[in-house]
């Protein structure tokens, strides 16, 4: 009876796998097969490069690609310089109002970005920055969840270790670096795998804040390629989104134990 | 000492909390304000009323809501059970659980905007997979993306999918947390597995389902990257949700103000689920 359920639920959970990758399966499917097979799942049909060549020339990937990179790692800096001084200066000093800067600062975990793109176009456009690389990042640089994350591990940190690099000279910068950053190397790999992934696949406000293909990333081109209007067909289609997830999916593959691992303690913190 | 540190402590913070204020708690205010001040792109009305007036006129909008309030009792429930389930399975002896776990994880990683464009497929009403396999059993299949009745469905369906792993990894991480010895006595005393389900494990993972709730709500109300894929609100707006309007009142019909008082609304929905967690959610959670 037990063997019997296990098998059961080996079948179910297994079926719900394959559920789960159907559309990354059928995506490599259609980019490598002619357009007339995308749709017939004849495993005879050939194997064919065409739709990668295709969708390449119809939409400028590479700018896409590069736009993605450098949003997402500028981002991805900043964010991990002002989340460690603000963490720190949130775990380890005491000054007045620490608890109303706390809170104010945690509101970000609510009211995330994405709900304000309205005013914060606004404030974009009157610095006269729209489609920057410098607008789409800036509602994201101060990471309230970064903050959050850096603040807590930071507090773990014994105060021993930081009185003894005072004995020895160490300036405030100086103990942030040397002591709390190598320490604290695990909270910022699972922050940087979060951030990465969130950034990479951010969609609504970049597309509010970009207009051409200086500054637009490959979601928003994503959408624009794969829009019916565009008249390009399922393989072609398919061919750009496996482009356009290539490298996130690669480093995803390489990386997936961490990221796993990244997802669970950000969460659980 | 005392005040450098005190004054190190404002500069350490000060880039951050610039950027937050003028990004968070600044555009809140604005929005606020903009909603009693401004009527379509005009700035120069003086106090008016007539956007919040015209809140209880707009039909579409309490269609909208409507969706947004189905959108989220259809999804958010549904992701959570499939993600407590995959989570036991995972965290189980099954053959290729580490596979698994790789498979339910990966559309949370990929960008919503390219699965998107395969689910568009999937959903084609002439070739589109689903509709393939519904002809093999002799049915005429649905226009899954065209028929107002079913879109909005067809939206949660793709959403509890792209949702379901990531929740995984948090009910993961607290499965893994609960301590052994806590099984093996409960084995000792002739517990069958489904008792130890129910008596052990689900009780101990109550704190994170609350949590995955607050987060699955907050989600629910944030997730439209797929609309712009799939239906574009449509049709006749049977799947628009709330930041998806807001998005086309500010940027496509250019009624700022109105997409202003359309954010308060957002913003208002979002403080009572911060009161709703601060003050049920954390009394509970600590109860260990």
């Amino acid at each position: 009876m037990s063997k019997l359920s296990n098998l059961f639920m080996t079948v179910c959970a297994w079926a719900l796998g394959i559920a789960w990758i159907l559309p990354l399966l059928y995506a490599f499917w259609a980019a490598f097969h002619p357009a007339e097979t995308a749709t017939s799942f004849d495993l005879t049909a050939p194997l064919t490069l065409e739709n990668f060549k295709t969708a390449w020339q119809q939409a400028p990937f590479l700018s896409y690609m590069i736009n993605t990179v450098v949003i997402t790692l500028m981002i991805l800096i900043v964010q991990l310089v002002l989340c460690t001084l603000a963490g720190y200066a949130l775990a380890r000093i005491e000054f007045w109002g620490r608890g109303v800067v706390f809170a104010l600062i945690l509101m970000q975990l609510m009211v995330v970005p994405e709900i304000l793109i309205v005013e914060n176009y606004q404030t974009v456009a009157s610095l006269g920055l729209v489609d920057t690389y410098l607008s789409v990042g800036l509602p994201y640089f101060a990471s309230a969840f970064g903050i959050f994350l850096l603040r807590q591990t930071f507090m773990t940190v014994p105060q021993d270790l930081e009185n003894a690099a005072r004995i020895e000279g160490c300036s405030r910068l100086q103990i942030i670096w040397k002591v709390y950053v190598p320490l604290a190397r695990p909270t910022y790999l699972a922050f940087a795998l979060v951030s990465i992934s969130y950034h990479w696949n951010n969609f609504l406000w970049p597309l509010v804040v970009t207009n051409t293909e200086n500054s637009r990333p490959l979601t928003v081109g994503m959408a624009i390629f794969g829009a019916p209007e565009s008249g390009v067909d399922w393989s072609i289609v398919s061919a750009g989104t496996l482009i356009s997830i290539s490298l996130l999916l690669v480093l995803f593959l390489i990386f997936q134990r961490q990221f796993v691992q990244s997802f669970m303690n950000s969460g659980i913190k | 000492m005392k005040k450098t540190n005190v004054i190190q402590a404002w500069l350490l913070l000060l880039p951050a909390l610039v950027l937050l204020v003028a990004f968070t708690h600044l555009p809140t205010i604005k929005t606020i304000w903009r909603s009693f001040f401004s009527i379509g792109e005009r700035t120069d009305t003086g106090f008016v009323i007539d956007n919040y007036q015209y809140l209880w006129e707009d039909d579409v909008l309490w269609q909208v809501l409507g969706n947004s309030f189905w959108y989220l009792i259809g999804t958010v429930p549904t992701s959570i059970i499939i993600a407590l389930t995959m989570a036991l399975w995972v965290n189980s002896k099954l053959k290729g659980r580490s596979f698994l776990r790789l498979a339910y994880f990966t559309p949370t990683i990929l960008p919503m905007i390219s699965v998107a464009n395969i689910w568009l497929f999937f959903y084609s009403p002439e070739i589109g997979l689903f509709n393939t396999v519904l002809g093999w059993f002799g049915h005429d299949g649905y226009n899954w993306l065209g028929d107002p009745e079913v879109a909005l469905t067809s939206i949660m369906v793709m959403t509890v999918w792209k949702e379901a792993g990531f929740f995984m990894i948090f009910y993961l991480a607290a499965l893994q947390g609960i301590r052994p010895d806590l099984y093996q006595a409960a084995r000792l005393e002739g517990a069958g597995s489904f008792t130890i389900l129910r008596r052990i494990t689900l009780p101990l993972l109550m704190p994170i389902t609350l949590f995955v709730l607050v987060n699955a709500i907050l989600n629910a109300f944030k997730m439209v990257d797929h609309l712009f894929i799939l239906t574009k609100g449509g049709p006749n707006n049977a799947s628009n949700l709330l930041l998806y309007y807001i998005y086309e009142n500010a940027f496509s019909f250019f009624d700022t103000a109105y997409a202003s008082v359309l954010t308060v609304l957002l913003l208002l929905i979002l403080v009572l689920l911060a009161l709703f967690q601060f003050g049920v959610l954390e009394r509970r959670i600590h109860y260990r």
